[in-house]
């Protein structure tokens, strides 16, 4: 059975970044590897998801549906909330816990949900939250809380840790390398 | 080498693979990044034409010139170059053409969904559709070789869910393709009638030879398993029910999707028990079943709207429902909103301000249609808006308070024609052009406004205001959209004109690498009544913290907009403190 991560959040957030990393990384230690993002409108800061899935065996659907995430990799609180269906019930939900407000709630149309996160550890649910906005700031750039975020995931899924940071050279800018293994690292180390 | 990749690099690495000499396409979701991987290849020619039309006559060109070429498109682009297609299905081909063409289940990013298969069949053209990204590259790859051996363009289906799924593929070599030396073969290049009349019996023809193809070739494939239950299927469908079924079905996987083979079909079908068609959109491969005299299930279970997945197949075929936690809480939607700085905004203001009817076209500024802006009337299709307003006008009385407004890829893809409408038949319409110097919504190509080509090298620049100027409209004049009294005073005086005039609101896109962009404002809290009025612009910088205006300073690039409508001077640069 394929383990399934979602990786969601707000367009703009460098979500492709991090599911190119984590599909470069599972390639090389020979698993087969589907990721499917959706590009375009979505780019615009909405909400948006790719799923990455990958096994030993032959990976068929490049996508994940409701019930089937081992992992949600959240970027914003509420694309936690927004997403939580599609997670195993023993699945685990690992959230940075900043607080992006939708067009709807800026307007006033709409209400942002409070202790969002809080409803979901009361319904069972596993949220691992961090405030990976902050992290990736003491790694020098608020750009980088994709790679805190998947420094924790890595601590998750049991892929070593040189792997990771040889993905991590060989995909960023050489300028960038040192910054993006520091966020890495306080992800991991969290 | 085995590497990971999109199904349109995909796509591309096939067509490379296979010889191409020359790609032309317009971008559009979700086809754009095919001709962006192939313009990566120095060896071959790429560019970014016009339009689809346009893009599918060049490769028709190089095609008529003896070498393998190709274009691409979204599905409603197939439209525009429909009219092509359909004479090219007469022709037939000397170098190898292929056509490849991204459907968008589900709207992603689309005005429609529209299903291309339509237009094999009505055109009478071989089409093929891959299931994954290894399939991607070796049916690209085998596509020119058909193309050249049936005389034909081949049309080669993705859809979103392919184009943008990354999997496994091992790269091949380069097909050394010579060309085809140039012949002057006027029978079947000029299609008079006399000469039509005489292809279109070959094109009868080739369709029973693709037929008897399709009965037996690389691209279709009967996987036996149990015979309880037999599906047909292609495409990433075809992942779907493998992914619930594994072998414990009998599965047609089909990869060539126009012609369907018949003999294939019913072998299949006597094979199984209960045989069922698993296939998004329209009933394409139903219906032939139907034609042919198979029983089929097909639409009966499955819907006609939007993508599949995994768990349609297991509730549809199985009655098989997940169970899922979630919050109770409403989660409000998220849905995609103008940047921040985004030029288009400050115009969009202007407009909902002076409540003008705007119709309006595809692209970014579509988003201008949200709330709180709400400054769209209409968007239908690349061009609709400045034909649509001559209509609008003509027809209704409500002329000099209407306007239309289009970015500067799209009126070069079709607003240009529009244009010449309103000047040769004269209506009294003001369009406006959002030119933000590049084609933004599909991610940042080149187009002919923007003076680069597709590899970002200098190329010609058509200047949008002599074009204005030359086709017979006087009053063009250009703005900054940053400048909300320019805009304002511009919108009034054109929609007072009593002639057809053009507004170019010019701001580069602030997402472009060489915009240089401006430090977060502030909020002075001290100054700020919280009468809102900066909220009506609806910047995702901005909201509203205990009852005070709030500039996120991670989001804000410092356009300015917003201080020229705060009446108590609250909102201020930090150089200005």
């Amino acid at each position: 059975m394929a383990v399934s991560v979602m990786i969601v959040g707000v367009g703009g957030q460098g979500s492709l970044l991090a599911s190119k990393l984590l599909g470069n990384i599972l390639t090389a230690e020979g698993y087969d590897v589907k990721v499917s993002e959706v590009h375009g409108m979505s780019q615009r800061g909405g909400s948006v998801v790719t799923y990455v899935k990958y096994d030993k065996e032959k990976v068929y659907s490049p996508i994940i549906t409701a019930g089937e995430a081992d992992y949600i990799i959240s970027f914003e609180k509420l694309e936690a909330a927004r997403y939580a269906s599609f997670l195993k019930s023993d699945g685990k939900i690992i959230v940075n816990t900043q607080q992006i407000d939708p067009m709807p709630v800026i307007i006033g149309a709409a209400a942002y949900p409070e202790n969002i996160l809080d409803e979901l550890t009361s319904k069972g649910v596993y949220v691992d939250g961090l405030d990976a906005l902050s992290l990736a700031e003491e790694a020098g750039s608020s750009k980088a809380v994709n790679i805190v975020l998947m420094g924790r995931l890595a601590k998750y899924l049991g892929i070593g840790y040189d792997e990771w940071t040889a993905a991590i050279e060989a995909t960023v800018k050489p300028k960038f390398v040192e910054l993006n293994k520091k966020a890495f690292d306080l992800g991991y180390n969290y | 080498m085995k590497k990971l990749m999109i199904g349109n690099e995909a796509v591309a690495r096939g067509l490379y693979e296979g010889g191409i000499n020359l790609v032309s396409s317009y971008p559009g979701t979700p086809s754009t990044e095919i001709t962006e991987f192939l313009s990566k290849y120095d060896d071959i020619y790429s560019e970014w034409a016009p339009n689809e039309k346009v893009a599918m006559e060049v490769a028709f060109g190089a095609s008529l010139a003896g070498k393998r070429s190709a274009c691409c498109m979204k599905h409603v682009g197939l439209n525009v170059a429909a009219d092509p297609l359909f004479t090219l299905s007469y022709t037939g081909v000397t170098g190898g053409l292929v056509v490849c063409v991204a459907d968008d289940p589900a709207m992603h990013s689309s005005q429609n969904e529209q299903d291309s298969r339509h237009y094999a069949i009505a055109s009478k053209v071989p089409m093929l559709e891959p299931a994954d990204s290894a399939e991607a590259l070796a049916f690209a790859k085998s596509a020119f070789a058909l193309s050249e051996q049936f005389d034909t363009p081949v049309l080669f289906r993705m859809c979103t869910r392919m184009a943008h799924s990354q999997s496994i593929v091992e790269t091949g070599d380069r097909e050394d393709f010579e060309g085809i030396a140039y012949e002057k073969k006027p029978w079947k290049y000029i299609m008079t009638p006399g000469n039509a009349i005489k292809r279109h019996p070959y094109v009868e023809e080739r369709t029973k030879k693709l037929t008897e193809l399709a009965e037996n070739c690389e691209y279709n494939r009967v996987e036996m398993g149990g015979t309880e239950l037999g599906i047909i299927t292609s495409g990433t469908c075809y992942q779907y029910v493998k992914e619930v079924f594994g072998d414990s079905v009998s599965i047609l996987k089909l990869g060539m999707i126009n012609p369907l083979p018949v003999n294939l079909i019913k072998d299949f079908a006597a094979k199984v028990d209960r045989l069922v068609i698993v296939e998004e959109l329209d009933p394409i491969i139903e219906t032939h079943c139907n034609n042919i005299g198979v029983k089929a299930e097909g639409k009966s279970l499955f819907s006609n709207l939007g993508e599949f997945s995994q768990q349609t197949v297991r509730e549809v075929l199985l009655g098989e429902k997940p169970e899922t936690v979630s919050a109770d809480s409403p989660v409000p939607v998220r849905p995609p909103v103008m940047c921040s700085g985004c030029p288009h905004r400050g115009m969009f203001y202007t407009l909902a301000k002076n409540k003008v009817t705007v119709l309006g076209d595809i692209g970014c500024y579509t988003l201008g249609s949200a709330p709180p802006l709400d400054a769209l009337d209409s968007t239908l299709c690349m061009g609709a808006s400045v034909s649509g307003i001559h209509g609008f006008n003509k027809a209704s009385d409500n002329c000099g308070h209407t306007v239309c407004v289009i970015g500067d890829s799209t009126f070069m893809h079709s607003g240009v024609t529009g244009l010449i409408n309103i000047a040769y038949n004269m209506s009294n319409s003001t369009v406006i052009v959002l030119d933000n110097s590049i084609t933004g919504m599909t991610g940042h190509q080149q187009n002919p406004t923007t003076g680069y080509n597709i590899k970002g090298d200098p190329a010609g620049k058509i200047n949008l205001e002599a074009l204005c100027r030359s086709v017979g409209i006087n009053r063009v004049r250009v703005v900054d959209p940053y400048n909300l009294e320019e805009c304002d005073k511009a919108v009034k005086e054109e929609l007072a004109a009593d002639e057809p005039s053009v507004i170019i609101s010019r701001r580069p896109c602030v997402l472009l690498k060489y915009v240089k962009t401006g430090k977060p404002l502030k909020v002075n809290s001290d100054k700020c009544k919280s009468c809102k009025r900066c909220m009506k612009l609806g910047c995702p910088s901005l909201s509203f913290k205990d009852g005070k205006a709030f500039v996120d300073p991670t989001l804000c690039v410092g356009c300015g907009v917003c201080p020229q409508l705060c009446p108590f001077g609250a909102i201020e640069s930090e150089v200005e403190e």
